[in-house]
């Protein structure tokens, strides 16, 4: 508990300083002006989900291996946050698209990309509920979890692949592409900040699995007698 | 101060789903602490 509680006041410390960074540290972009500053916000977001999608991915690996609990409410824990994380880069881009490239949305690799893997993601929360036994269920949504993770190479290499309305990468991006040194600072500040975030939520997940199983071992006792 | 609501807009929404996600979390902890509890004595009558 304590230690949580310090990660999350770590957490909130470090997306508040982003924030400020993002506003005040920053160099505005020359020709987007005020709106580039949400890119921080977004891309710091969509790295900490891909990062979570990842835990998820380890948690369903670990369980199909071992079949131990732990690796279940790893596996839940990652998936969701990932989820919501992705929640808001698909809601955060939108608003930044719409004043720079006329439309809200476009089907474009990237895009479709990451609505598809979050798609995934909902689905793979779905199908818990729709399986009662435990063991069951983990097993099942361990499998479709290692299945849904195959998107997440394809939403990394979709704006590196193929032509898209999306930017093209500013970091690991090849030749030409590159950020101002301070906005790298910053972006980089940010995704820390979003990560930290994403491991004290996931932290806070994984304990509320853990104890949502120990409500199912009390339930089938009290059945019991 | 172009697009300023668009970036308020941006930031607005994107903390208020962490903040939904995180007050759902905590709801749901409540709940299962509850829960936890009141199984426990209903157990310990039991015996």
């Amino acid at each position: 508990m304590g230690k949580r509680i310090i990660l999350g006041a770590v957490a909130i410390l470090l997306v508040i300083a982003a924030a400020y960074a993002a506003f005040y540290v920053a160099p505005e972009e020359r020709t987007m002006g005020l709106i580039q500053r949400i890119f921080y916000f977004h891309v710091g977001s969509a790295w900490a989900g891909l990062l979570a999608f990842f835990v998820c991915f380890i948690g369903n690996l670990m369980y199909v291996w071992k079949r131990e609990p732990k690796y279940d409410w790893l596996g839940v824990g990652g998936a969701e946050v990932g989820l919501v994380f992705t929640t808001v880069v698909l809601i955060t881009g939108p608003i930044w698209a719409h004043p720079v490239w006329g439309i809200w949305w476009t089907w474009d690799a990237r895009l479709t990309s990451t609505f598809v893997l979050w798609l995934l993601y909902v689905s793979y929360l779905l199908l818990r509920t729709l399986v009662e036994e435990p063991g069951r269920r983990a097993l099942l949504s361990a499998l479709f979890g290692i299945f849904a993770f195959i998107d997440v190479p394809l939403v990394f290499g979709a704006i590196r692949w193929w032509r898209t309305q999306h930017p093209s990468p500013v970091i690991m991006g090849g030749p030409g592409s590159g950020l101002d040194p301070t906005m790298r600072k910053v972006l980089f500040f940010s995704g820390l900040a979003m990560c930290v975030l994403m491991a004290f939520l996931i932290a806070e997940r994984y304990m509320l699995e853990k104890m949502r199983s120990e409500v199912d071992i009390l339930r089938r006792e009290a059945e019991a007698q | 101060m172009k697009n300023l609501d668009s970036v308020f807009a941006a930031y607005l929404i994107g903390w208020g789903v962490f903040f939904l996600f995180y007050v759902s979390i905590a709801k749901r902890t409540a709940d299962l602490r509850d829960e936890v509890e009141r199984l426990k004595n209903s157990l310990q009558r039991a015996k």
